[in-house]
């Protein structure tokens, strides 16, 4: 059982994330992040009810929509806005960048430019896992327009086949880029596939981070056991484009659905249920907001004045591990 | 010393490798009790159990992707892909991922992984059996391609390989599996990117890797008096390209042959580097002998003359030497 400070705790996890993004997408506008941003704004309760059921040493696989997921499995937050500014100090050394975060000390074994990319590397730690005897789990995170690609056919199978420590968290977000699901899902529900693999397919309310926490607790319990992978499906919500510079058509966003998910924002919903349930201070969120601002400023201060990377140190590993000498 | 196959040099590099390292294992279809289909994994089930001789389905994908991400958690695997042409099928994970994981993370990462595949033209298997793709993987930066052309360098070369904690390509050809030489057992292996001269010559450089190497000695036993500089390059990443421009300067001439259709081939990358390296040593304009540029059909008349051809270097080697076509 939960107790109140770690649902506490869940809460501003999520703000985190979402004011991670505001703040991401300003300074986007301002010229210090570059490149492709796709922001997580709305699906925070997935990653984070997702980690909470995870140990530090498990791992993870994110996708390009990846910063709530860094988050929510540990990674310093200073360091993913470093990253996400190109500097020495960032995450993966400004090497890796909004898509590909990677943190192999808290488990997150990378990003995925590649839409499915990531699918079939998780079957790998997860067979690691197996092979060396240890409880360590993994999970994949992917997406709907992901299990339209043909690495989540194979990638099932297999961990279905040899019982692997692995589960795979699909967040249907109803937007594959532009497209919406129901121009590429030939069944809106993925978990539904499980039973062509002989394996639990389970839904839950992607913007309810207690119901994925639970239902994400009884499939690593499965999976630590030897008893194989999960498919979890969490319905939940892309608030946003795709990414900074992708707008989506206004017929693909209804105002009735966009409305609809709005009244299901999961902050809300949690915070509404801490209230009810756990007697949650009326300004609990107005607190917890000056706390993540207070060190976002200082993280944001700590990625700005980062150097950029050295040009000859860079140079210099290059030439050894990509043999530029012999040019 | 005891002579052993190509395929059994292989099968033992493997096997030391796995008893000097738990966390080698290989991977990849019907490499379990089978051992491989074309037996170069036989025994290593049977004395490794099912874990460290995976049987995978036919899952390309699967078994890139499965290997890159135990790389990543420290295990060493040696995948199996039965034709190179069916890596076409698996080039997200060796491409994007495998090849790229270490830079991207920043160097928290490295990807000790090998992909054993075999390549190659004459055996009358049609277009999507019968390829050469070393060019593609050669223009990856990330990977590593090794390309052995006999029994002493396949286990030399294979060791250093699985050694290496970077992605590797390891490129086997059917038609080399029966081939015996003297292969000497113990601890030794052959570093990856050092060339072979195979023999010195003053007239004419020919380069040259992998089953290729063997229509050059027939070629050269065309001529009844060359001196020709011969060298084996046995990987094509890293390229030793110090020795190849040595010989340059001093045979002034140089032919590269492989097996692999001409167009934007590993060939093309070397005229390119010796153009750059040793242009005023020149005294020809360096020539590539591969195979014709068109899918290889079936039918064993065409297939004949769409393979990279003795005569065609013959006459390519003639013509380097003579001017006369």
């Amino acid at each position: 059982m939960l107790t109140r400070m770690q649902k506490i705790q869940m809460l501003k996890s999520m703000m985190i994330i979402r004011e991670f993004e505001a703040l991401i997408k300003k300074l986007y506008k301002e010229g210090d992040v570059e490149g492709a941003i796709h922001c997580y704004t709305g699906e925070e309760a997935v990653a984070v009810g997702v980690c909470n059921a995870l140990r530090k040493d498990d791992y993870i696989f994110s996708t390009h929509r990846g910063h709530g997921h860094a988050i929510a499995k540990g990674c310093s937050i200073k360091k993913v806005f470093a990253e996400l500014m190109g500097r020495e100090t960032g995450l993966c050394k400004g090497m890796g960048g909004s898509m590909h975060l990677f943190d192999i000390e808290n488990g997150l074994m990378g990003g995925n430019g590649i839409v499915g990319g990531g699918i079939p590397l998780s079957l790998g730690t997860a067979y690691a896992s197996k092979y060396k005897g240890s409880d360590r789990v993994t999970v994949c995170f992917f997406s709907e327009g992901a299990s339209n690609q043909g690495t989540f056919n194979e990638s099932i199978n297999m961990a279905a086949l040899w019982k692997l420590p692995l589960i795979f968290v699909c967040e249907n977000n109803l937007f594959a880029a532009t497209t919406p699901s129901y121009k590429t899902l030939s069944h809106p529900d993925i978990a539904k596939r499980a039973d062509g693999y002989s394996i639990p397919g389970i839904i839950a309310d992607g913007n309810h981070v207690l119901d994925v926490y639970e239902k994400t607790c009884k499939a690593v319990n499965r999976a630590r056991e030897g008893e194989g992978p999960t498919l979890i499906e969490c319905k939940t919500y892309r608030v946003e484009g795709h990414c900074m510079v992708l707008k989506d058509l206004p017929q693909h966003r209804p105002k009735q659905e966009v409305e609809g998910w709005a009244d299901k924002d999961p902050i809300d919903i949690l915070e509404k249920e801490l209230m009810q349930d756990e007697g949650l201070e009326k300004d609990i969120r107005e607190q917890l907001y000056k706390e993540i601002q207070q060190e976002f400023n200082e993280a944001v201060q700590y990625a700005k004045t980062s150097p950029f990377p050295d040009i000859n140190e860079f140079m210099k590993i290059a030439n050894s591990r990509y043999q530029l000498c012999e040019e | 010393m005891r002579r052993i196959s190509y395929l059994k040099a292989i099968n033992e590099a493997i096997q030391e490798e796995m008893e000097r390292d738990n966390n080698v294992f290989v991977i990849g279809e019907d490499v379990g009790e089978y051992g491989g289909v074309w037996g170069a994994l036989r025994g290593i089930y049977e004395k490794y159990g099912a874990m460290r001789a995976q049987d995978t389905p036919i899952s390309e994908s699967g078994i890139i992707g499965l290997a890159t991400g135990a790389a990543m958690a420290g295990l060493r695997p040696v995948a199996e892909i039965m034709y190179m042409d069916f890596l076409t099928t698996c080039m997200d994970p060796v491409v994007n991922q495998a090849a790229k994981a270490d830079l991207m993370s920043g160097w928290q990462l490295k990807i000790p992984m090998v992909i054993r595949t075999q390549y190659g033209i004459g055996t009358r298997e049609a277009s999507q059996h019968s390829q050469s793709l070393e060019a593609w993987f050669m223009h990856t930066p990330g990977l590593k391609v090794v390309v052995p052309s006999n029994p002493y360098d396949a286990k030399g070369l294979l060791k250093a390989s699985i050694r290496d904690d970077t992605p590797v390509i390891f490129m086997e050809n059917r038609l080399l599996y029966n081939d015996i030489q003297d292969v000497p057992e113990g601890t030794w292996e052959i570093p990856l990117g050092k060339a072979k001269i195979v023999h010195e010559g003053e007239q004419i450089t020919i380069v040259s890797y992998g089953h290729a190497l063997k229509k050059v000695i027939n070629a050269l036993n065309e001529f009844n008096e060359i001196s020709a500089e011969l060298i084996d390059l046995r990987t094509l990443v890293p390229m030793d390209i110090d020795t190849i421009i040595e010989s340059v300067k001093k045979t002034g001439r140089i032919l590269i042959a492989h097996d692999a259709v001409e167009k934007c081939g590993a060939g093309a990358e070397i005229v390119r580097l010796v153009i750059e390296k040793a242009f005023d040593y020149l005294d020809a304009e360096p020539l590539v002998c591969g195979g014709l540029g068109v899918p290889t059909p079936f039918s064993g008349k065409l297939e004949d003359i769409c393979m990279l051809r003795t005569e065609a270097i013959v006459g390519k080697i003639q013509y380097l030497l003579t001017g006369i076509i």
